[in-house]
């Protein structure tokens, strides 16, 4: 599992050993200009709040940021669920204690764990997605959920235009065919034209405004579906996805999952995007029916496929490998040093907030 | 229009070579043993008077010498560094490029480069490939949106570059041979400067005498550790055995390259790196474009031995 080396963190090398460590050496900084706009709490504090410190908050999702994970430990208990062997027995010896919960996209709080926190109050995701929060249970108990819009849009987005534009131009194809050598046996294929195509966006939300409008610098006309149209957006509308699928080149997935958006890239719509079509799925992985979109590309009834999520991560369906027109990425949409820190501060910034009878800085119930 | 000679330098778009084919009379220089092409050339030294040339194999003086009715050179790209203007202009040979329908395909190319390096795109491609994704998360890049951009060559390439970059907050400055007063971004007049300034460079001026290895080691420093270098323009506007030290040094955070100082010869060194990105000269290798391209070599063709205007003259 990767990480970066873990220094001693004082307050004002608190980004300093990260970006010393960090596999790229090009940190560039631009939470500054989040934090003007006051969407980021001012940058937290290292020093001891006492009251806070006895407080157990429970990690339910893999430990991979060790930004936040010192941030969270430098001001409560933290328990790693992840690391426990005996789950049930923790829970069960614990259930008096834990009082809030972090998790993120791969693992969250569901009814079930709900059930076994009776001291719980807040719900920090790391994560702009929901999905994994049984939201319904929350608000039956009263258990404050937040989460980090905002300050990954732009990754996110960028990340969608990379994947269609790696996908149209067969960007690591042709990256592959010089490191091999075969280039100097002949020159690689022709590919297709990315500046023009019609892109089509399931969710226009705040990704998937910024995707249309990276998009449009591009010339791409813009066309989108969500649950209901929304006034004052010149791009056009269409009221159903197969609609939407049928009439744009490239079908981006930018809604939030939840039982309607289940498999909403089904069959029908795959056949309706048709064999010179692009799928790119920035969501989640069960926006789309993944064994249908397998056969699809397999078949060439699919023109081709940008994922950065899949139905069961890290699982990924094999048939993939083989094929030249899809890319595959290990769920990195908001997986930059800037966007994880900025995530990372919110997460920290919403907890303090709730027990220090603040505001919540992003609630979403 | 089938009885003129049209020499076709290397083998090029198929498209192109079947409408050439059909439309004139032509000869295949590559076909020809490399022993044999002098004679070859002075055996039809008097049907030939057109060339067909691109951004790999240009047309030299020595060329233009032997054949004494060339009257017109078609390039079926938009850079014509590799053509002797200065000999055709000499023997009033018309030069012929094709700009603008190749403008958004190099530009996004430029926007792709970046992506790819900054995001990792294609490690993170492999690593899913190899299954490596099932024993840990792959790790964390850098982000691209609102990265001051530099761009080097504020062309119609240049500007489409600069117009995109825009669209993902980025700040963008310029070096040209002259200040754009109807461009809204910052200048710099030397391009030690605009490097100093910016974390991404992007080259995109045409090549001549004054633009080869505008890049070279004071550039590389001025971008300094955590910039990165993108060169869609040609290979030999970069030093590049300084560029593949300052990577393998780590004074340059990464590169995105479509183009190389010995195409199609990669310093081996890059090929191992997971901080560039190298592409094999695609930037406007698209069936749209080059289907457009294409049409303007034979557009221009046709309109000269028709004596018409032609479309894209460069002379």
């Amino acid at each position: 599992m990767w990480f970066p080396k873990l220094l001693p963190v004082t307050e004002r090398s608190l980004l300093r050993p990260f970006l010393h460590h960090t596999t790229n050496p090009l940190l560039h900084s631009s939470t500054t200009s989040l934090r003007q706009s006051n969407l980021l709490p001012r940058r937290v504090s290292t020093a001891a709040v006492s009251p806070m410190e006895s407080i157990s908050v429970l990690m339910t999702c893999p430990p991979v940021h060790p930004y936040l994970v010192e941030a969270l430990e430098k001001r409560f208990t933290l328990h790693k669920l992840d690391s426990v062997p005996d789950k049930p027995q923790f829970l069960s010896s614990h259930r008096d204690s834990i009082r809030a919960v972090v998790g993120n996209a791969a693992a969250g709080a569901d009814a079930e764990l709900i059930d076994q926190l009776p001291k719980l109050e807040i719900v920090s995701s790391y994560s702009v997605g929901l999905d994994k929060i049984d939201l319904a249970k929350c608000k039956e108990k009263g258990i404050r959920v937040t989460n980090t819009p905002d300050v990954l849009t732009d990754d996110v987005a960028d990340l969608a235009l990379g994947l269609m534009l790696a996908v149209l131009r067969r960007l690591c194809e042709s990256d592959r065919y010089v490191r091999s050598g075969l280039w100097k046996k002949g020159d690689y294929k022709l590919t297709t034209k990315f500046s023009g195509k019609t892109v089509g966006i399931i969710g226009l939300g705040r990704i998937g405004m910024a995707i249309a409008q990276r998009a449009e610098a591009f010339s791409c006309p813009i066309s989108y579906f969500s649950r209901s149209q929304k006034p004052g957006i010149n791009y056009k509308y269409h009221p159903s996805v197969v609609d939407l699928a049928a009439n744009c080149d490239i079908l981006v997935v930018a809604c939030a999952l939840t039982p309607e958006t289940r498999h909403i890239i089904n069959r029908e719509v795959i056949d309706a995007l048709g064999p010179k079509g692009v799928l790119i799925n920035i969501g989640r992985g069960p926006h789309v029916d993944e064994a249908e979109l397998v056969s699809a590309l397999v078949e060439g009834r699919l023109g081709g496929a940008g994922l950065d999520v899949f139905q069961d991560e890290p699982n990924v369906p094999e048939e993939l490998f083989k094929l030249e027109n899809v890319v595959l990425l290990p769920h990195v949409g908001s997986g930059t040093v800037e966007t994880r820190q900025a995530m990372a501060d919110l997460v920290v910034g919403n907890l303090e907030a709730h027990f220090l009878n603040k505001p919540l800085l992003t609630p979403v119930v | 229009m089938e009885s003129i000679g049209v020499l076709l330098m290397c083998p090029m778009y198929s498209y192109l070579e079947q409408e050439l084919q059909s439309r004139f009379n032509l000869f295949k220089l590559w076909q020809q043993p490399p022993s044999k092409i002098t004679e070859f050339l002075k055996s039809n030294q008097r049907t030939i008077k057109a060339v067909v040339s691109n951004a790999r194999v240009g047309v030299d003086a020595q060329l233009i010498d032997s054949l004494p009715n060339l009257e017109i050179v078609a390039s079926f790209s938009v850079g014509f560094d590799k053509i002797d203007l200065k000999r055709c202009e000499e023997k009033g040979i018309r030069v012929t490029n094709t700009p603008d329908v190749l403008t958004d395909d190099v530009a996004d190319l430029g926007i792709a480069l970046i992506l790819a390096v900054l995001r990792k795109i294609c490690p993170c491609d492999g690593f899913v490939r190899s299954g490596k994704w099932k024993d840990g998360d792959f790790g964390l890049s850098t982000k691209f949106s609102s990265k001051p951009v530099g761009i080097v060559g504020l062309g119609r390439i240049g500007s489409a570059i600069a117009k995109r970059a825009q669209a993902f907050g980025c700040s963008i400055s310029y070096h040209s041979r002259t200040q754009k007063p109807l461009k809204p971004y910052k200048y710099y007049d030397n391009i030690v400067d605009l490097a100093k300034n910016c974390s991404i460079l992007v080259v995109a001026c045409s090549l001549t005498d004054e633009t080869r290895h505008i890049v070279n080691r004071e550039v590389i420093d001025a971008l300094g550790p955590r910039g990165i270098l993108i060169n869609v323009g040609r290979g030999a506007h970069v030093d590049e055995p300084e560029l593949v030290s300052a990577l393998l040094e780590g004074r340059l955070a990464g590169a995105g390259l479509d183009v190389y100082e010995d195409e199609p010869e990669v310093p081996e060194p890059l090929l191992r790196l997971d901080n560039v990105v190298l592409l094999p000269h695609v930037g406007s290798d698209t069936v749209e474009t080059c289907n457009a391209m294409a049409d303007l070599v034979l557009a221009n063709l046709e309109a000269h031995f028709n004596s018409r205007p032609l479309p894209t003259p460069v002379i």
